[in-house]
């Protein structure tokens, strides 16, 4: 069993190789090329315009890359190109062993019904069909979220913009997903309500054993939760490497003045 | 001078065969909306314009028709209907569910157990029964295409986590053939379980939605529930003031401002044919009861 843990973890879970998109004349994203490991959290930082949400848009297979594959490993071993897989299989997998969180949580959300049935939904796509038990799970999850389970029946209209952000985190983690990409999460919310969810989200994500990609503007967001960090400038990625080594060593100019912006603590 | 103004049962041919066509698409597909190019009828938008069409294009010099409205023959909208066609197409009408060829109805399907010599039409205002969960229709249209309805019990789960219980009591939705998840049109969940197996054909048409579907005769139709909130149909728990059916579903009607209401068949019809029968319901004798407290009285 052990073993068998150490080869999945040995292979990656989500590649990218190449991937470029242009729109007319605009290239949006130029040649990004990476391996995302199965409980590796990956950062992509740069400013706004440098492509970041083009860049996830295609490896959540929402997007159509110009030219690059993305492959991704299925629950079986297989590793498969993204492109070649059916519609009914993309959004298959997309509900089921991925995740994807917004930064608007009304996108994410369903805002008119009830936060259970928002937990609830991903369960009954798959077939669940016993109320006691899809109810009990989504009560389950309003807890590790921290939300109060009283409010299980409330929808998220009537929700604070941090509880929302935690709803749409349970809502995508309920059926165990292995893969969650998160489009500045945190964006947004005040200073200590993010610090509660990123809190949140660094444990979820070690007892979870997930591997995320992370986009976001903040570079405080990429230290705390991430592994790795790509940066990103003009559809480039210009920088990649350990967290702790970008953020404390910068080597590309860009990166430097990126890091020398964030004000002392 | 008195050469008909309209082709027979109102619409043209070409019209008439458009209509044929979606409605045997319809018949091929269980369950599956077909869109058709919907004409202006002479009566609004919600009186029943998906119907009529229907009706028209299925409609022969043969045929017996019998229109129902909430299970009554007599109300505004059957009458009309009945006449349209009783005028455009010289069909013989009936009110009676066994001699009737084709049947257009309005939100009930008649108690008496239809045969295979019989066609339903029933008028149907919103076909898509997701409209109200996901209101792109691109979207609905891709999750019917690739059978995702757990959507559809995102409504049966709020209904339980309000109510308690599924509080869904019309336009309940089916699974018709194990594929398509269908709108059974504003009828009554206790008309549910007639649709499963039925020997008539059942077709909808939808005039404003433009969309026809339809149910193939001896086809499963099953209601959507959970494993521990099971379908039940709904009634109210009395017999017929006229008639003492049982099983039959029942109209409330209110008489008066101190809280009396009585509870009688919707299916004018059926009532009708059981009261001929000699059954008699507790209000049913109510001239002859006046009659004695009046003679006791005085």
């Amino acid at each position: 069993m052990a073993d068998q843990n150490l080869v999945e973890n040995d292979e990656p879970l989500l590649v990218a190789k190449s991937l470029s998109k242009s729109f007319g004349r605009i290239a949006a994203c130029r040649d990004a090329s990476f391996s995302l490991y199965p409980g590796e959290v990956l950062a992509i930082v740069g400013e706004s315009g440098s492509g970041k949400s083009t860049l996830l848009q295609m490896l959540s297979g929402q997007l159509a890359a110009s030219s690059g594959h993305v492959s991704y490993r299925m629950r079986d071993g297989i590793t498969r190109d993204l492109a070649t897989l059916g519609e009914a299989e993309r959004r298959f997998l997309f509900r089921t062993d991925w995740g994807f969180v917004h930064q608007d949580p009304a996108q994410g959300l369903r805002m008119a019904v009830s936060a259970g049935a928002n937990v609830g939904e991903r369960l009954m796509a798959v077939g669940w069909n016993h109320y006691g038990r899809i109810r009990d799970t989504a009560s389950d999850w309003l807890t590790r979220v921290e939300i109060d389970t009283a409010r299980i029946d409330d929808t998220p209209r009537t929700y604070s913009g941090g509880m929302r952000q935690r709803l749409q985190i349970a809502r995508n983690l309920v059926t165990e997903p292995r893969l969650v990409f998160m489009d500045e999460p945190t964006g947004g919310l005040d200073v200590s309500v993010q610090a509660r969810l990123l809190d949140l989200l660094r444990s979820l994500v070690a007892e979870l054993h997930l591997a995320v990609v992370i986009v976001t503007h903040d570079l405080a967001v990429a230290r705390l939760l991430s592994h790795r960090v790509m940066v990103m400038k003009g559809g480039r990625v210009i920088e990649t490497g350990l967290t702790d080594q970008v953020l404390d060593d910068p080597r590309e100019p860009y990166t430097q003045l990126l890091v020398s912006s964030i004000l002392p603590p | 001078m008195n050469a008909p103004a309209y082709n027979f049962a109102y619409l043209d041919e070409q019209t008439k065969r458009m209509i044929r066509r979606a409605i045997l698409k319809a018949i091929a597909i269980p369950g599956y909306q077909v869109p058709f190019a919907s004409r202006e009828m002479p009566m609004p938008y919600g009186w029943g314009t998906g119907g009529v069409q229907v009706t028209a294009a299925i409609l022969g010099p043969q045929d017996v028709l019998k229109v129902i409205d909430q299970g009554s023959d007599d109300t505004t909208n059957a009458i009309s209907i009945r006449k349209f066609f009783a005028k455009t197409a010289g069909v013989a009408t009936t009110t009676a569910t066994d001699e009737a060829t084709v049947i257009q109805t309005r939100h009930r399907i008649p108690e008496t157990s239809l045969h295979a010599n019989q066609v339903l039409v029933y008028q149907v205002p919103i076909p898509e029964p997701l409209r109200f969960l996901e209101p792109r229709e691109t979207e609905t249209r891709r999750m019917h295409a690739l059978a995702e309805y757990g959507l559809m019990h995102v409504k049966l789960y709020e209904d339980i986590a309000r109510f308690g219980h599924i509080a869904t009591a019309y336009a309940y939705p089916v699974k018709v053939n194990a594929r398509y998840v269908m709108d059974p049109s504003p009828t009554p969940k206790f008309d549910n379980p007639k649709m499963d197996n039925c020997p008539a054909l059942q077709l909808f048409g939808a005039g404003r939605e433009k969309r026809i579907y339809a149910i193939p005769p001896y086809t499963q139709v099953v209601s959507l529930d959970f494993e521990d909130h099971p379908f039940e149909p709904y009634r109210f728990n009395a017999p017929c003031a006229l008639c003492a059916a049982e099983n039959s579903y029942l109209d409330e009607i209110v008489t008066d401002d101190k809280g009396g209401r009585m509870f009688v068949c919707s299916d004018t019809d059926y009532c009708e044919g059981r009261q001929a029968a000699g059954h008699h319901g507790s209000l049913s004798a109510a001239p002859y009861k006046e009659k004695a407290q009046e003679a006791s009285n005085g």
